[in-house]
């Protein structure tokens, strides 16, 4: 039986036999041939140089696997891509893993590797080795996919938690939300049409015209789970020093700040895809954010607070609309719609 | 807007001088707790205006004898428990329906995603758990309503929706309170319109006055309670005119009244309150979980010495709790206030805590 003959994913397509042969020659190497993976050996050989190298792994199960603005394919090459240039590295390759729940359609799948294949190309990063398994009907969720990124460390960037100061500020290149809004007004059991798309997109392009400015990069994280106010007590717990939001300054979208305030979200807690939280020098700021506005993925960026002051237990405080102050928390993990 | 809301601060400081003593003022509504900590307006506030959060968040009034027999309900296999996301949480003696990991506990969004669901599953017993103020009890009647339209016989309705009024007036009925005034809720107005207040302004001498959830609006209510207390009277206004009326929602408050009756049923922290809990009418009895069942009404133990109670009746603060931030956070709640969103002990844990040195 060839591939043409079925339009299902089987669970002999993860067999290793001539199904897994026809399926790596017909739907893989169609979209992401190049010449390390074409070579099809069990390890990729890569020439890095000899500089520091950075190695990441994320794996992804979002529901709906389709949604505005993306899918679990362009998010699974994004997600690994920024985990990359966010610690300052060139993303150099990616590896992709397929965990595909038997009788899948074929069509679906295929736009979910299509979709990988040109956010990869995009951010001009090869996929240079990978792996498909099949499992029975029920043991996954349609597809799981696992990436995996190596890059290399880029010059002169010292990203260092010991070098933060009071005074550092706090930048972000865009609206907050946006991704986590979007799957959740389109996931399952939630009916409400809204013109919400997701960020999800690759940061190694902006970080990379950010970096070459010469600002005073200190740290960069991608506010993914968890959203901003995740990343910002991450960035405090670790740096030992309080830091300052301004409510006025964070970059929203209206209609997904109406969305999150009708199921009483708060925007901090939410997923975003195509964002970066970047700290530098109080006087490098300006460059940076000029760098940020210049680039498509960044024309909402602002800088949206600062460090204030080196204490044993920080917190992270907002300035809200009115002038008042309230503390910024870790969100819990879940966040749970309200009743009214 | 910042101009009026300085205009609001500089009324209370004037009233506040004029009063010469601390302003409790509770909010009824939990939806305004967390508006008020998610913009910081308790530190705007001149110190002689305290906020009590009062017992208006669905989650944090539900006895725990109600969260005791949905757990009950959900260890079935002959039910689905269909339930909005906020009550999943919520300890029972059991744990909580999130850690029974129950494939048949379904978190809905509308009342009609649990007719739905009773279509869908034939075979199954569809239980809605219906908690929440008069804003959400509407919603529950259209789904009874849509399920007796269809005659779907494996639909039903665990009722604990929660009347304001009463709860206000066993409030202010307790010779221990400390409430000079209530700021009343936004969304229950629009159902049951401002006029609905009169009889708390008259019978007790208290000021009502309806706000929005804006910080503005909530600033400008709390001034208006201040500039009444100030001058001595008690009033019953509504500075959210853009979206509650006098009379209300006349529709809405049909509905209610078709299928829905008052009964004194048990609250977290207030006992039994007179008319503050309401059930299905009989003609629609059929619909009710408690009746198909056959449950009665038992008021369970508060688990583990937690002070909800207290705290919905605005005799104490969160922090006044001995097991606040230390054995009850919103990764391992006691009690329901820290579990719903819009609970006073999660909204001052989540928002209002300081840095530990200063407290």
């Amino acid at each position: 039986m060839t591939q043409s003959q079925t339009k299902k994913i089987l669970l002999a397509h993860g067999g290793g036999g001539r199904l897994t042969a026809a399926l790596i020659e017909n739907s893989i190497l169609p979209k992401f041939g190049n010449e390390t993976l074409n070579q099809l050996t069990d390890s990729a050989h890569l020439e890095l140089g000899s500089g520091s190298i950075c190695f990441t792994t994320d794996s992804f199960v979002v529901k709906p696997l389709f949604f505005s603005g993306g899918d679990i394919g362009k998010l699974a090459i994004c997600g690994t891509v920024n985990d990359l240039a966010v610690a300052g590295a060139k993303p150099a390759a990616l590896s992709l893993s397929l965990i595909i729940e038997e009788g899948m359609d074929f069509e679906i799948f295929e736009q979910i590797l299509q979709s990988a294949a040109v956010t990869a190309k995009a951010a001009g990063v090869p996929i240079v080795t990978g792996d498909t398994k099949v499992v029975e009907t029920g043991a996954a969720d349609g597809i799981f996919i696992n990436t995996a990124g190596i890059g290399t460390k880029i010059d002169n960037i010292d990203l260092s938690m010991n070098r933060i100061v009071p005074g550092d500020k706090i930048l972000i290149n865009g609206n907050i939300g946006d991704h986590g809004m979007t799957i959740m007004s389109q996931r399952e059991g939630m009916k409400f049409e809204s013109p919400l798309k997701s960020d999800c997109a690759c940061l190694n392009d902006i970080i990379s015209k950010v970096l070459e400015t010469g600002a005073d990069v200190k740290f960069m994280r991608d506010p993914t789970r968890g959203g901003v106010a995740a990343t910002t007590n991450e960035l405090a717990a670790s740096s030992l020093h309080s830091i300052e939001l301004i409510e006025t300054a964070l970059p929203t979208d209206l209609t997904v700040r109406a969305a999150a305030d009708m199921l009483g979200f708060d925007l901090l807690n939410i997923a975003n895809e195509g964002k970066f939280i970047m700290v530098t020098s109080a006087d490098t700021a300006d460059k940076a954010l000029n760098a940020m506005r210049a680039h498509p993925l960044g024309t909402k960026a602002a800088i949206i607070g600062e460090v204030t002051q080196k204490e044993e237990m920080p917190i992270v405080e907002l300035i809200t609309t009115i002038g008042g102050r309230r503390i910024v928390q870790m969100p819990y993990g879940r966040e749970l719609p309200r009743i009214c | 807007m910042l101009t009026r809301i300085c205009q609001a601060q500089a009324l209370m400081e004037s009233a506040c001088d004029a009063v010469g003593r601390q302003i409790n003022i509770m909010e009824v509504c939990g939806t305004h707790t967390v508006s008020i900590f998610r913009n910081g307006i308790r530190p705007t506030l001149p110190k002689s205006v305290k906020l009590l959060s009062g017992p208006g968040c669905p989650v944090c009034v539900t006895d725990q004898g109600y969260i005791d027999v949905t757990l009950d309900l959900a260890l079935r296999d002959d039910t689905i428990i269909a339930t909005y996301g906020d009550m999943i949480r919520v300890p029972g003696k059991a744990g909580s329906l999130e850690t029974l990991n129950r494939k048949n506990v379904k978190i809905i969004m509308s009342t009609i995603d649990a007719v739905d669901l009773a279509r869908q599953n034939p075979d199954k017993t569809v239980v809605l758990i219906a908690v929440g103020f008069e804003t959400t009890t509407p919603a529950t009647a259209v789904a009874v309503k849509q399920a007796a339209a269809e005659n779907l016989t494996n639909f039903c309705v665990l009722s604990g929706h929660k009347l304001v009024i009463p709860a206000m007036n066993a409030l202010l009925s307790d010779k221990n309170n400390k409430i000079d005034a209530f700021l009343c809720p936004g969304h229950v107005s629009v159902i049951i319109g401002s006029d609905a207040y009169e009889p708390i302004v008259r019978d007790f001498n208290r000021p009502c006055v309806v706000a929005g959830f804006e910080p503005m609006q909530i600033i400008e209510g709390i001034a208006e309670i201040c500039r009444q207390i100030a001058k001595g009277t008690a009033e019953n206004g509504s500075i959210y005119e853009v979206a509650v009326t006098a009379k209300g929602n006349a529709t809405a408050q049909r509905i209610v009244a078709e299928y829905f009756e008052p009964y004194d049923g048990y609250w977290r922290g207030l006992g039994k309150i007179p008319g503050g809990t309401l059930r299905l009418v009989d003609e629609y009895s059929q619909f009710d979980a408690m009746k198909r069942f056959n449950i009665d009404e038992i008021p369970a133990e508060e688990l583990g010495g937690c002070k909800c109670g207290e705290v919905l009746c605005g005799l104490i603060d969160p922090p006044d709790c001995p097991k606040f931030e230390t054995k009850c956070t919103p990764d391992s709640p006691v009690g329901p206030c820290m579990v719903s969103s819009e609970g006073a002990c999660s909204a001052w844990y989540k928002y209002g805590r300081r840095r530990k040195q200063n407290k």
